[in-house]
């Protein structure tokens, strides 16, 4: 707009514009800054490697390929005490993400039933809702990790009490699932013969399930009417895969839990830790998301109920259709944080003796090999990628229900 | 410019302070000026080391951690313990926030040598043991099949235990715990049929259980170990005085020197060795940096080998253990100290 009245400035560049001068300032503040971050990171790493080898230290990974010699009681993959340690961490890892991945299930559930409830216009039922979110709001997850394992073991009965003519104990559900001081047990499938029919029926089934649900929308918001969806899909689902199942002559046999010697056997041995750590972990982490979907909820404006109500939708299908949509935008970005909250705080699982990522390669293999460093930084990295991983899948999902803008 | 001056110097000092941790003083220095020995103990295996009625740790393994302070500090009350799971001892150690550690520890090869710790010697000769109900009706391990069994994490046990029963083709379902403590909770609650860790802290054990008599030792041993006290590598000054703090309990009971009359032997006696032993003849103490009656501090403030397993673990105790393996060599034992010459 202006022309430039002053001459340029032909004293050239001088070392205190550095600061004085706007145009290098910021250049200036970031040099220095990412300059004493390097020193202070390379301090931190110098002293390291300076303190282990003033040990007599050094940092190798070798241990990991050597001989683990410990058992673990909980094994997805074939695990044995020859295996080396990785295969050990390993099945750790893959027990960390069993509670977790089933912990942040039982955990949404919870907290989506509870935060509705606590809005509940039942004085009872939100109370009795706001008493739950605040109990397990307000006290460490690990104490109620141990209340949960002391209330498993020292209120059930030993299997030992199941034995004799006049046992103190029986099993539930006709003598099917026993509930002992060590663990639940349930029936397990017996894949027999012609199973694998039955299982392609069940999964075909499934995507049927789908396709209709795809239709039904379609024929909906072409006609207005509805069908009785959630009848129709539960016969699919149940229908096909029962018929084949006894035209096959019940090729899927269960296998009952049964004492032999000292514990029962057969069936799915589901431990206290395990139940211990889930339940924890699903009621705490399941409190914050009640709050979560609670604000979520109280994020919609009550005309949209009101307008709802008007249209003369019931209170349930206004829930469903109208006010959870639109919650769930503000809903599923605290919503992260919980899962991952729930992911990492599984790691107290040595508290009740769970055999998770940290018990193996962070605690018995640390122990055995004395390799503290090497473990630990392989555990914060193995940590850090789960993280980023739930984080980003989580991300991805709410991108998909995030408001549309055209 | 201030601000980049001020910058350099911190890093300045902070480098120079990486340089004073990186160099290793010398523990008995750290000790002296501090004036109390920093002991690492089990949080809880009652004749071992536990807290008794007043708070105070007692016990066999804490008799070690007087010891060495009677003779550094000529002080044996002069200890602050540090009850450490079996988890996290080798790394409490290793940092420094431990001096010595006097913890039922099972000296191995892979300790000793790849964890850079160094052995001093051994307290107690022990061997892993099984613990059932007695209404079980199980008489030997061979019986165990199938069990559930209760370990401790990180142990030597647990590691001998896998070995156990691979090798004999059996099978069992191990409850990991953290602690001695909740072993016993899970064990006495019945979520594992069978407890196992070495003989003597089942024997300690059981003695604490209500009805002692409801529950069996059984007679098989399945490994070595050798439980002894440890300090890190690299202080040898510091690792002699807690060798021989040990071995000067040790050659006191060979020798007859008891907490009851060392003091008068201190004043001369025929047997050079004893007069070696109380500082009368000879400058060992000085040769290990301490004054002259640092062993006379430890038999007259902490008492002999001898004494030290009576009052503690011995027959008359409530963990009721007999010498056995830890009788002194002139006995039929292992317990033998080099000559104090």
């Amino acid at each position: 707009m202006t022309t430039m009245t002053d001459p340029p400035n032909d004293q050239g560049f001088r070392l205190s514009q550095l600061i004085y001068d706007t145009r290098y300032r910021s250049a200036t503040i970031q040099v220095i800054a990412l300059i004493a971050f390097m020193v202070i990171a390379a301090f931190l790493v110098r002293n390291t490697i300076t303190n282990l080898s003033a040990l007599g230290k050094d940092i190798d990974f070798g241990f990991l390929f050597s001989r683990a010699a410990y058992d673990i009681n909980q094994k997805l993959i074939p695990y044995s005490s020859n295996d080396p340690h990785w295969r050990a961490a390993l099945v750790g890892l893959l027990n960390t993400l069993l509670v977790a991945i089933l912990g942040c299930i039982l955990a949404t559930v919870i907290g989506v039933v509870a935060g509705v409830l606590r809005l509940s216009n039942n004085w009872l039922t939100a109370r009795i809702m706001t008493v739950y979110v605040e109990s397990f709001r307000n006290i460490p997850v690990l104490l109620w990790i141990l209340a949960f394992m002391a209330v498993l073991s020292e209120s059930l009965p030993s299997p030992r009490a199941f034995r004799g003519e006049e046992a103190e104990a029986s099993m539930w559900l006709w003598n099917t699932i026993a509930v002992t001081n060590r663990g639940t047990y349930i029936p397990a499938p017996v894949w027999g013969p012609g199973s694998a029919i039955v299982v392609v029926i069940f999964l075909l089934s499934l995507l049927a399930i789908w396709a209709f649900g795809k239709w039904s929308q379609r024929r909906f918001e072409a006609t207005g009417h509805l069908l009785p969806n959630f009848w129709i899909k539960l016969a699919i689902l149940v229908g096909p895969t029962l018929l084949v199942y006894l035209l096959l002559g019940r090729p899927v046999a269960f296998s009952l839990p049964e004492l032999a010697g000292f514990n029962f056997s057969g069936g799915i041995h589901l431990r206290n830790s395990m139940l211990a750590l889930w339940l924890a972990l699903s009621f705490y982490t399941g409190a914050f998301i009640a709050e979560i979907v609670r604000s979520g909820i109280l994020a919609i404006s009550k005309g949209q109920t009101e307008a709802a109500y008007a249209l003369g939708l019931r209170p349930s299908r206004t829930m469903n259709l109208v006010i959870l949509p639109q919650a769930l935008r503000v809903i599923i970005p605290p919503l992260i944080s919980q899962y991952l909250n729930l992911t990492k705080n599984s790691s107290l699982a040595l508290a009740v003796g769970y055999m998770d990522l940290r018990s193996t390669l962070g605690g018995t293999t640390l122990n055995t090999t004395g390799r503290e460093l090497e473990s630990m930084l392989l555990m914060m990295l193995i940590y850090l990628v789960v993280s980023l991983v739930i984080s980003s899948g989580m991300n991805f999902y709410n991108k998909t229900v995030r408001l549309k803008e055209r | 410019m201030k601000k980049s001056v001020f910058l350099g110097a911190l890093t300045l000092a902070g480098l120079a302070a990486g340089t004073a941790m990186a160099q290793d003083s010398s523990t008995l220095a750290a000790v002296k000026d501090r004036g109390t020995l920093r002991c690492g103990v089990n949080p809880g295996t009652p004749g071992f080391a536990a807290p008794d009625a007043s708070g105070e740790f007692v016990g066999f393994d804490v008799d070690v951690c007087r010891a060495v302070a009677a003779a550094v500090l000529g002080d044996s009350e002069a200890v602050e313990y540090t009850p450490l799971t079996s988890a996290v001892r080798f790394t409490a150690l290793a940092s420094g926030e431990v001096d010595l550690l006097a913890r039922n520890t099972t000296w191995t090869f892979t300790r000793d040598v790849d964890l850079k710790n160094t052995f001093v010697g051994v307290n107690y000769y022990d061997g892993q043991g099984f613990m059932v109900p007695k209404d079980l009706g199980v008489s030997s391990a061979r019986e165990l099949s199938g069990a559930t069994v209760c370990i401790e994490t990180g142990t030597t046990t647990e590691l001998n235990l896998a070995d156990y029963f691979r090798v004999n083709n059996m099978e069992y379902e191990p409850v990991p715990v953290e602690s001695f403590t909740e072993a016993q909770t899970q064990f006495l609650a019945g979520a594992c049929d069978v407890y196992t860790t070495d003989a003597s802290a089942l024997a300690a054990s059981r003695a604490s259980f209500e009805n002692p008599e409801g529950y069996v030792v059984l007679p098989e041993i399945i490994s070595k170990e050798p439980l002894g006290p440890l300090v890190r590598h690299g202080d040898d000054n510091w690792g002699d005085i807690v060798r021989w703090s040990l071995n000067a309990m040790i050659a006191a009971e060979e020798y007859g020197v008891t907490s009851a009359n060392a003091a008068e032997l201190a004043n001369g006696t025929d047997n050079p060795e004893i007069n070696r032993l109380l500082g009368v003849e000879g400058e060992l103490g000085a040769m290990l940096g301490l004054e002259n009656d640092w062993a006379l501090n430890i038999i007259t403030q902490v008492g002999n080998y001898g004494e030290s397993f009576e009052k503690n673990i011995g027959e008359n105790t409530p963990v009721g253990l007999a010498r056995g393996l830890n009788a002194q060599w002139t006995e039929g034992g292992l317990i033998y100290s080099p000559p104090f010459r």
